[in-house]
């Protein structure tokens, strides 16, 4: 008996076949085109919600939308927590995931904008007369791309200084540092070693990757630039980074990189209560205003301050300034609801009360002019005015969007670490270098 | 004399005689019937194989998001890939695991094995014990390796300590990292050493036997009879252990932010991928990166159609290495 087909008919059938595969291969799910619907119509169904928040936080959350089924009974929310964007991307790639996203960080912007896997909210926000000027100049520009509204603000991180009063004053010191020179000194007079050189205390640990040292939360201290005006990477020839990167590696010296590394590997994780922060490891440190509550609920006999970053001595004028970035929110173009979605969206960024509810509950900034002007037990707080103050001055900076989501930080922290370990010893080839890389990504997402 | 043979009419003279063919609808119905009882699989193998495949080359030529329908750029993606510094980082990275971490996980398994296969008392209790390790999850496993030889505080070290060692900083060290990645396989080597214990425990004892009357000492007894009879069982294991270490990424992920301490929460965690220095940096990580979080889909698959050729080559070649090492043993 013979089995195989005719050389013919199996050419035949493997051409239709790759054929028909291929085509599949191209088809992926196109966007959500349901109709704008007319103005006071009111949203109903079924939305699904993710975010990345977990635990006090996600808590938080599910609190904020039981006031939103509240007010819109007709609307069930069901709130997925613990995703990320990764997760989201690749959920509305395969034609499902979330009617609603919240993104960690702006960085995110760029890309799903970009790729459009949040749909541009222009004829919603016009529709419904939403006011985006009440959202801080900052906040505007961070959730844009290219001029495309595809996300709106959801609370906003800014970062600045933490420093530990004891430890200062144990040590004469009577105030946070201002500007890099003087944070260098606070820290050599801060570090404690033992008797064989080891680090006992750290006064700052200058290692990027430690905790929320990244270069996004560095760079405003010497007012570097990103990109340059036609889109291309700046970081190889504004001198700023240099500055900074010279900064870090003197410090990084003067306690020794193989100590400061043992010593960071000694040091509990960030986001458990054996931070090294609340356990007096580190006397001051970079991060954002939301480690408050996580101070005041895991280490309450910590004595701490916060203040604006530290700036280089050039830059002194900017004190006052820090890092801002936002959780961003956008309706999916998969989204199978987007008149509720949009209503949700629309209440969590612009609703006053709800901002307010939510910035007093997980501890973050708020995005709106209104809430930021009256921002509930938050003004009263005189560590967290420090951080409202910081994410209104105008020389407070953030992460510019672009198509490639987190290349730019993740392509200059790899730098900068071996940098820090002195592996690279060249600075300039290494910054033309992440130059390089970042701008062939650049091309690479077109 | 000239010998004629005299066919039957219509046949070639000398041809075997033809045998009559079935009718053709029968043929079709049996080569139907066949097909059919293939279909799950070959139906199986088109969905989760051939197209894959097939899709992976086409989107290695389109720019492609992942949201985007695909559009064809031709051999841009191509290009990149011969001035990309990540994957000859990312390839070097892998190739010294695929160097050390495959023979050092077959070695160790093999030495497991062979000890295990001689013990008497409690062998239960010791091939328990050597396996345990093997059921525990990566990302459960790394944890609790990294947690152990945290430089600081972790116990590894402390025991180095009392007796006069200072250790090194393990994961935290880019001389180090890939070293202790190594040693987590080892950890792990349970699977392995399950099967060739199988292996060796399958040897004929009377191989031995007429190897040691032969006068055939332990060494000789090994090369010349327990390695030729558990070849088979070492080359699934090198082809195995050479496509999964091709694919390392999971330990190398949760290691890196593990040691780095910088947990992030909803931006995922490839911020911390390679920590520290790079050293940790597999091809997969940067497939992953460069495809899911750089939104460079297309350029994701040229990495993924070279990973694909890249294994088939090194199995074609282990499989012809082998076939060459019995060929001379027999």
């Amino acid at each position: 008996m013979s089995l195989t087909l005719g050389r013919t008919a199996l050419k035949r059938t493997i051409v239709v076949a790759a054929v028909a595969l291929l085509t599949a291969a191209g088809c992926t799910p196109s966007p959500s085109e349901k109709p704008v619907a007319s103005p006071g119509v009111e949203p109903s169904g079924t939305v699904e919600f993710w975010h990345f928040f977990t635990d006090r936080e996600a808590k938080a959350i599910d609190t904020v939308i039981a006031d939103f089924k509240a007010k819109y009974p007709k609307v069930n929310v069901v709130v997925k927590s613990g995703q990320d964007d990764t997760k989201m991307l690749q959920a509305i790639g395969a034609g499902q995931g979330p009617d609603v996203g919240l993104s960690y960080s702006t960085d995110a912007a760029g890309q799903l904008c970009n790729s459009s896997a949040w749909i541009d909210l222009k004829q919603y926000v016009d529709r419904d007369k939403v006011d985006v000027n009440k959202f801080p100049e900052t906040v505007r520009n961070y959730t844009e791309f290219k001029g495309k509204r595809c996300a709106m603000p959801f609370l906003a991180d800014t970062y600045g200084l933490y420093y530990n009063k004891t430890l200062l004053a144990e040590a004469g010191l009577s105030g946070p540092p201002k500007t890099l020179t003087e944070l260098s000194d606070m820290a050599k007079k801060l570090t404690k070693r033992k008797a064989d050189g080891t680090i006992e205390r750290a006064g700052f640990l200058p290692l990027s990757s430690f905790y929320e040292n990244v270069p996004s939360h560095l760079y405003p201290m010497v007012g570097a630039k990103w990109l340059n005006d036609d889109g291309t990477s700046a970081v190889g020839s504004d001198p700023a980074w240099k500055e900074l990167l010279k900064w870090q590696k003197d410090l990084v010296d003067w306690y020794g990189y193989d100590k400061l590394e043992k010593f960071r590997a000694s040091l509990g994780d960030e986001w458990s209560a054996d931070n090294a922060f609340h356990k007096g490891q580190v006397a001051m440190m970079v991060d954002g205003e939301f480690r408050i509550a996580y101070l005041r609920d895991q280490a309450k006999d910590v004595q701490f301050g916060t203040a604006p970053l530290p700036m280089s001595d050039s830059q002194s004028s900017r004190y006052g300034a820090g890092y801002v970035t936002g959780n961003i929110m956008g309706v999916s173009r998969t989204a199978k609801n987007p008149e509720a979605a949009w209503a949700l969206v629309r209440y969590l960024s612009t609703d006053t009360g709800a901002i307010v509810k939510l910035a007093n509950l997980i501890k973050n900034v708020p995005t709106t002019t209104e809430a930021l002007a009256n921002p509930g037990d938050l003004a009263t707080d005189p560590e967290f005015k420090v951080f409202i103050d910081m994410f209104q001055n105008p020389n407070s900076v953030h992460m510019p969007s672009t198509a490639i989501g987190p290349a730019l930080e993740e392509t200059m922290s790899k730098f900068m670490q071996k940098w820090q370990s002195g592996s690279a010893t060249d600075l300039d080839a290494g910054l033309k270098g992440v130059d390089e890389e970042i701008n062939k990504q650049l091309q690479l997402a077109g | 004399m000239a010998i004629t043979t005299v066919g039957a009419p219509g046949t070639t003279p000398g041809a075997p005689p033809a045998r009559r063919s079935a009718p053709r609808w029968w043929r079709a119905r049996e080569r139907l019937t066949v097909l059919s009882f293939m279909a799950p699989a070959l139906i199986g193998l088109a969905l989760f194989l051939v197209y894959p495949l097939l899709a992976s080359v086409y989107f290695s030529f389109t720019k492609f998001d992942l949201i985007n329908p695909p559009q064809w750029v031709g051999l841009r993606n191509w290009t990149f890939l011969l001035h990309d510094p990540n994957v000859r980082t990312a390839a070097t990275n892998t190739l010294w695991l695929v160097v050390v971490m495959v023979p050092a996980r077959m070695l160790g398994a093999l030495g497991t094995g062979l000890l295990l296969a001689r013990s008497r008392r409690g062998a239960g209790i010791y091939r328990t014990l050597f396996y345990l390790p093997a059921l525990a999850p990566p990302v459960a496993a790394t944890l609790a390796f990294v947690f152990l030889f945290k430089p600081g505080t972790g116990p590894v070290n402390s025991l180095l300590a009392h007796v006069g060692i200072e250790g090194p900083l393990w994961f935290n060290s880019p001389q180090w990292a890939k070293p202790s990645l190594v040693l987590l396989a080892l950890w792990g080597i349970g699977d392995l050493m399950i099967i060739f214990l199988a292996a060796l425990l399958d040897v004929p004892k009377q191989l031995y036997e007429a190897a040691s009357l032969d006068g055939a000492n332990a060494w000789q007894q090994f090369r010349a009879v327990t390695l030729p009879a558990i070849s088979p069982v070492l080359l699934f294991a090198a082809v195995t252990g050479v496509i999964q270490t091709l694919q390392y990424f999971t330990q190398a992920a949760v290691a890196a932010s593990v040691a780095s301490g910088q947990a992030t929460t909803g931006g995922g965690i490839s911020s911390t991928f390679g920590y520290p220095e790079n050293s940790t940096f597999t091809y997969p990580l940067w497939l992953y990166v460069v495809g899911f979080r750089y939104g460079a889909l297309g350029y994701a698959n040229v990495l993924a159609v070279v990973l694909f050729v890249v294994a088939i080559t090194v199995t074609a070649i282990l499989l012809r290495r082998f076939r060459t090492f019995l060929g001379s043993e027999r």
